[in-house]
């Protein structure tokens, strides 16, 4: 039976049996309707299978690191580091973005060089400093060896352990991942909710900031009724510039020279701090996108510090700072030649930044604070003691 | 799984990847074929840059210019040299247009220059030619004849007598839709040195003219219009492949007029709507341009850009690099014999003309 008819089935199964609940849960205050692909529904069984492969260490060199590792539901899905270790230690390039509210992105990385979380799924576990395995049919020997995860792959797909591949894999991981959204954060109920106690006044005042003033919105979007805060797109905003400053056009090229004899994007800008800065361009080629990155939601961002895309900011504080000078660090650091159109300095009162970062803290959701043990940032090495 | 989606992703990359990319895989590769060669170069323009008072300079305008020039180092072949199309200053002064200069010459490669009338009626394009010499010239380049005129003269009464300070006069200049306006022309003096010019050119010889104002009549209230356009395209009739390539109009339009091609370069500061959207009468906006979708205007640089174009067998591509907006590229089209945009050209696929309020 092929994987389609069998998720018709099973939904047939729960419409029949009254059993909805966990498939078609309506969306939390201030999301909108979660998609879920036709080819990939939502099942229970499916859901659990992808929660424990989600957190399967074995999928990985050192045996050590699952998706959890940098996605862990005690750290938002992040990892509080400034980039993520994968296997033995190494460091890859780029910041963990939550899982949280992923279902709605349109693209996935930073550089939005998957097209759906299914796509997204199966690069770890065989890029050489996240998971380190040699190649998926590793991953695949490890699920075919244990009768447990045999049986489970046959309950929800249908399938005989020899016809198990990574699709099954990412299709469970992805369905899992979907069960993450989160919304009724204050601000979810102060606007849409109708509650104007909600919020304080001073993340009131820091919401028009947002809307006005700070020119936040216009990326970081907010609709009638709903709000992602992102505009599923990619922006230079300035982050990173200064480490390949002068040396771009010689980057660039030698990143499309060795794109062209076959190497993988996917590796490349992970393992290659200099190629990471390119950004989208590293994708689609395109020289109006060089160190361009996808606008990430600004939801649960207190909780999942340090931020953009190469970890660069530790605090909301610095990271308003920061977008004040119109994408530099320091007022007089150089711009970037790059910059997005809508990125320049805001000329932002100390109150004003203050109550922007007062709103910031608004967009916690309380189920996703409520399993949050700690949001320090960690520097030392896994398993050491943390400082 | 989502096979489908990843498909029309892949597909819709590939487009991008088309449209916009480093331009190595799109340089036909006919080296060793008989002249003329294929080559290629960047066209920036319009970037109007404007003082307000000591070191100041508006910052939209410098971000536009500065992306243009970082993204065109970015060219990978290297361009065999770049077109500025004129308007580096907005009033002429020479703060302005050294300020212009300075952001220009983090270019690498040869630039040849066209006046632009923001360049000239301040003091009559001393301090531009001071800098940049002569404003008209030709000279040859892996068998294609380049000429640069000064389009955008116009009657001497008009320049030299009506106005009580040279500001006023740049100032007039500077309106749109202006009753006290002047039409651009090349005139007498120049045309005869351009007929001269070509004179000794082999007729198959593939000519491109550069010019800051479009050599033909599309919207006179803009001068988007060159007076003696006729005059001049009856100088260029008798070669096989003629293409004239402006600035002035910051859209993308393209034409053709019996021998000759015309394309439009768009500017590094700010778009101009399709002049029909403002007028109720006719518009001579060149039948085959399609309408450039409009600014975002929280994105500074949306519907701005500049471009790069590639030369083979003496026609033109003109691939327009468009910031927060999707690339372009108009082509010479051999089975149409004209320019034609490569992704909107087909009626379904254009975005309709929006209406201004």
């Amino acid at each position: 039976m092929n994987i389609r008819a069998r998720c018709r089935d099973i939904a047939l199964f729960f419409l029949l049996a009254g059993l909805a609940a966990p498939l078609a849960n309506a969306a939390p205050l201030g999301l909108p309707a979660e998609p879920i692909p036709s080819d990939n529904p939502q099942t229970a069984a499916k859901i659990k299978l992808g929660d424990r492969l989600f957190h399967e260490q074995r999928f990985s060199a050192d045996g050590k690191v699952s998706c959890s590792t940098c996605h862990e539901k005690q750290k938002a899905f992040t990892d509080h580091r400034r980039v993520s270790e994968g296997h033995n230690g190494l460091l890859g390039t780029r910041n963990a973005p939550t899982v949280i509210n992923s279902a709605y992105m349109k693209t996935l990385f930073w550089d939005g060089r998957e097209p759906d979380l299914e796509g997204q799924s199966k690069q770890p576990p065989v890029n050489p400093v996240e998971g380190g395995l040699p190649n998926h049919e590793a991953l695949l020997e490890i699920i075919r060896a244990d009768p447990s995860y045999v049986e489970a792959f046959r309950e929800v797909f249908g399938v005989d352990a020899a016809d198990i591949t990574i699709d099954h894999y990412a299709a469970a991981i992805a369905s899992f991942e979907r069960t993450q959204i989160a919304g009724n954060s204050p601000f979810d109920r102060y606007q849409y909710g109708g509650d104007k106690t909600a919020m304080s006044e001073a993340a009131i005042r820091g919401l028009k900031v947002f809307t006005g003033q700070g020119r936040c919105v216009s990326c970081h979007r907010i609709e009638q009724n709903q709000a992602l805060f992102t505009d599923n797109r990619f922006h230079n905003i300035g982050v990173g510039f200064k480490n390949i400053r002068g040396r771009v056009g010689e980057i660039a090229a030698e990143f499309i020279k060795a794109k062209n004899a076959g190497a993988d994007v996917d590796r490349t800008v992970l393992a290659d701090p200099d190629a990471s800065e390119l950004g989208r361009f590293a994708v689609t080629e395109d020289i109006n996108q060089v160190g361009a990155f996808k606008t990430a939601t600004l939801r649960n961002i207190e909780l999942t510090a340090p931020y953009m895309h190469d970890g660069s900011q530790k605090t909301l504080e610095d990271m308003v700072e920061f977008y004040n000078n119109g994408g530099r660090v320091n007022a007089d650091d150089p711009f970037s030649p790059f910059l997005s159109g809508g990125i320049r300095p805001l000329n932002l009162s100390g109150q004003q930044k203050a109550d922007l970062v007062e709103f910031l803290k608004a967009l916690t959701s309380p189920g996703v604070a409520a399993e949050v043990t700690s949001t320090r940032i960690i520097t030392g090495k896994r398993g050491e003691p943390e400082s | 799984m989502n096979g489908m989606t990843r498909r029309r992703f892949l597909r819709q990359g590939g487009a991008l990847l088309a449209a916009g990319s480093l331009p190595l895989s799109l340089v036909e590769i006919a080296f060793g074929k008989s002249s003329p060669e294929n080559f290629s170069f960047a066209f920036l323009s319009d970037s109007h840059i404007t003082h307000i008072k000591g070191k100041e300079f508006v910052r939209n305008w410098d971000r536009g210019l500065i992306r243009a020039v970082a993204e065109t180092n970015l060219l990978d072949p290297r361009p065999d040299f770049i077109f500025y199309g004129g308007d580096i200053a907005q009033l002429g002064t020479p703060e302005e247009i050294d300020h212009g200069l300075e952001l220009l010459g983090g270019l690498r490669g040869d630039i040849h220059y066209i006046m632009g009338e923001h360049d000239y009626y301040l003091d009559l394009g001393e301090h531009w030619r001071k800098q940049l010499g002569p404003d008209h010239y030709s000279f040859d380049h892996k068998g294609v004849h380049f000429v640069v005129l000064n389009s955008i003269l116009t009657y001497d009464e008009w320049t030299h007598d009506k106005w009580d300070t040279p500001l006023r006069r740049m100032k007039e200049m500077a309106r749109l839709d202006n009753p006290q306006g002047s039409p651009f022309m090349v005139g007498e003096e120049q045309r005869a040195w351009l007929r001269n010019d070509l004179a000794g050119i082999d007729k198959d010889t593939p000519i491109v003219v550069m010019s800051h104002s479009p050599l033909q009549k599309i919207y006179k209230g803009w001068n988007f219009w060159t007076e003696d356009a006729e005059q001049v395209q009856e100088l260029l009739k008798p070669f096989t492949k003629v293409t004239v390539l402006y600035g002035h109009v910051h859209q993308i339009q393209y034409n053709q007029i019996g021998n000759i091609s015309f394309n439009s370069a768009m500017a590094t500061a700010w778009p101009w709507p399709y002049p029909a959207s403002f007028t109720q009468e006719a518009s001579y906006l060149p039948r085959l341009t399609v309408n450039m979708n409009r600014a975002d205007p929280f994105f500074e640089r949306d519907a701005t850009g500049w471009q790069f174009i590639n030369m083979h067998t003496g026609d033109v591509d003109v691939h327009y690099i468009l910031p927060d907006n999707r690339n372009r590229v108009v082509a010479f089209n051999d089975k149409l014999g004209h320019p034609a945009d490569t992704v909107y050209q087909p009626e379904p696929d254009r975005i309709p003309p929006q209406r201004h309020y």
